[in-house]
């Protein structure tokens, strides 16, 4: 059974082997703008990786991912104000995010809600998050010594070594400390669609009923998927307050909610490096179009959406793996072969 | 006394504005089952056709009353054509394609118009004395437009001939077309009708909000609730939407402000989906129209 997991997570350990590569390498070749631009880039992409987990895998159409991104980074910038150092703050950031998202979690799926009026409740609650902090400018609006700041936000202080809060990191650190999360956090999730649990969760994604009948408790495995994805949605709102130096309530906005449903859909629901994948080229598609003013960012991004829902609904990875898949069958004694070890990893 | 008559006012002003700019994601909703995510785009281009209208010398009535429906209905034919009519059937394929034809109106009409208008219409109709009060004569004259609107609708569904073949479309398209209807002509009216809806809303409300391109996105979270947690009954779900949600977005603004009453709005949703999964009407008046 384990070595049936190692075998099925090749791919995965694969491209992680490709991000570590790339952990080496890139501060070497790049200008230091460029890297930390990269940082943002990485927390958007561990971001997009949770919602890929969630609805790609556990079919839960969550319209408000930003909801729990944007709410680990206020939690990691107000613990690390408080607590003056980052260690305990960046675990604070995950538990209550995740602690968030299972009271909330426990709310739909034990009340049956489901796909469409789901994505209406987590926007819904996206949004509250948007108003209710846009509103806290003022002096009296402070947790411990953290002014909310409304629409200004805050500045986040940097993460420092564990337990050492006088070394605080530098840019080009932080990098690093991104990137590392990025690959954990990929093998952690490629490693989660593969165990029992994971597969349960495809299941459910593919017939509820039937695997309800088949006696797994639908509501349970939804609500973990569900904390699990808030979970690494937080540590990807950690690194982007990081990457950017402060956090502002737009990160709860209805354009940033559409991105993340995007980076999914276009880089394919039921993959990993896909939706991942899919975050850097469009990061760095807007920022190319920020540089210029005939097309406007909107704009792009709008037509990309509806083009891949009608053409390519599947999403690009999927549609390469097929492709390759089929030029694979063709050889008749490989594909037995194949075939035959599959057989031997589920047993 | 007074006081009293001039708070009811402003509930029943904010419960209908909120019945509005749902009606016509309501009609596309409930008759096809059909989330438009564009509908707040809908409505900005409503305001945008008023606003261009007026500035080019149009009288402000016809502009509002006449020409934005009619341009936003076209736009929504246009839309039901090229984009909704190959996604019937897929809710959650729909809404996305929606959404990025939301990002795609935003992002033309920001290119054509720029991010910001400096050109707005003021409101007309003066101010209505209430004893010692005073209510905007416009805000009487959108409560009683929403009215004259849900009863048109009322009208229109209960009484004539496409309201029928409408209604048995809603109900079982399969056989509404094998009775010899053209069902897909019938999805391209009413898709049509409910975008000029929603351009009448935006026009009607554009002198009061001013337009920008991202307008859009203030309306169509507290539509898409309203129309939610009414359920797919058009107009009951809507009317009772509206009651229940403006109602407590109403006293809970004038209790602890503007922005308390929003949120008690979305949290009043929130737990009345967990409540009722399927919105009121899918629990209550479940026979309405």
């Amino acid at each position: 059974m384990n070595s049936g997991i190692l075998r099925q997570m090749r791919p995965t350990f694969v491209y992680a082997l490709l991000g570590v590569v790339f952990m080496f390498v890139a501060p070497n070749v790049l200008q230091l703008f460029t890297i930390i631009n990269l940082t943002t880039a990485i927390a958007l992409a561990v971001l997009a990786l949770s919602l890929a987990l969630i609805w790609g895998y556990g079919g839960i159409l969550c319209f408000g991912q930003v909801a729990f991104f944007g709410l680990g980074a206020y939690v990691y910038t107000i613990s690390a104000i408080n607590f003056g150092g980052s260690t305990w703050a960046i675990l604070m950031s995950v538990l209550v995010t995740s602690a968030f998202a299972a009271a909330l979690g426990y709310f739909i799926f034990y009340g049956r809600v489901s796909d469409v009026y789901l994505g209406v409740i987590t926007l819904t609650v996206t949004l509250i998050f948007f108003s209710l902090i846009r509103r806290t400018s003022g002096p009296e609006y402070k947790i411990g010594n953290a002014l909310l700041g409304g629409f200004n936000g805050v500045s986040s202080p940097p993460i420092n070594l564990p337990w050492n809060t006088s070394s605080f990191l530098f840019p080009e650190q932080v990098f690093y400390v991104a990137i590392s999360a990025l690959i954990l956090c990929y093998v952690f999730v490629g490693w989660l669609v593969n165990t029992k649990f994971g597969r349960v969760c495809v299941a459910i994604r593919e017939n509820e009923l039937r695997a309800e009948l088949l006696g797994y408790d639908i509501r349970a495995y939804k609500l973990g998927i569900f904390t699990i994805g808030a979970g690494i949605a937080a540590i990807g709102g950690v690194l982007f307050c990081n990457g950017v130096g402060r956090i502002t309530p737009d990160v709860f906005n209805l354009y940033n909610a559409a991105l993340t449903i995007i980076w999914v859909i276009v880089g394919g629901r039921g993959t990993l490096i896909g939706p991942v994948g899919a975050t850097f080229a469009l990061f760095y598609l807007t920022s190319a179009l920020g540089g210029q003013t005939v097309l406007n960012n909107n704009l792009v991004l709008g037509v990309i959406l509806i083009i891949f829902v009608l053409l390519v609904p599947k999403g690009v990875a999927p549609t390469i793996i097929d492709r390759v898949n089929a030029r694979r069958r063709k050889v008749p004694t490989r594909a037995r072969r194949r075939r035959s070890s599959r057989a031997e990893g589920t047993q | 006394m007074d006081l009293v008559v001039a708070v009811l006012f402003q509930l029943i002003y904010v419960i209908s504005n909120l019945a509005l700019i749902s009606l016509g994601l309501a009609i596309i909703f409930g008759m096809m089952r059909v989330i438009n995510l564009a509908h707040g785009e809908f409505l900005m281009l409503g305001g945008y056709t008023v606003v261009v209208a007026t500035n080019a010398g149009v009288n402000i009535w016809v502009s509002m009353l006449i020409l934005a429906p009619l341009v936003v209905g076209i736009i929504g034919v246009i839309v039901e054509r090229l984009l909704i009519r190959w996604l019937y059937g897929r809710m959650v394929d729909t809404l996305l394609a929606t959404w990025g034809l939301s990002l795609l109106l935003v992002g033309i009409v920001t290119s054509i118009f720029g991010a910001s208008t400096g050109t707005t219409v003021s409101p007309p109709l003066g101010v209505v004395r209430i004893g010692d009060y005073s209510a905007s004569g416009y805000e009487l004259f959108l409560v009683v437009v929403t009215i004259v609107l849900l009863f048109g609708v009322w009208l229109t569904l209960r009484f004539t001939k496409l309201g029928l073949l409408a209604r048995g479309t809603m109900q079982n398209a399969e056989m509404a077309s094998a009775l010899g209807v053209s069902t897909s002509r019938i999805y391209m009216i009413t898709f049509g009708l409910g975008a000029a809806v929603s351009g009448l809303a935006g026009g009607l409300l554009a002198p009061m909000t001013g337009v920008l391109p991202t307008i859009g996105a203030t309306y169509i979270a507290k539509a898409f609730i309203t129309v939610i947690s009414g359920g797919s009954a058009i107009l009951a779900g809507t009317t009772a939407g509206s009651v229940l949600l403006g109602g407590i977005n109403g006293v809970f603004s004038f209790v602890a402000g503007s922005t308390f009453g929003e949120i008690a709005l979305l949290m009043a949703a929130i737990i009345l989906l967990r409540l009722m999964p399927r919105g009121i009407t899918g629990r209550f008046f479940r026979k309405s129209i």
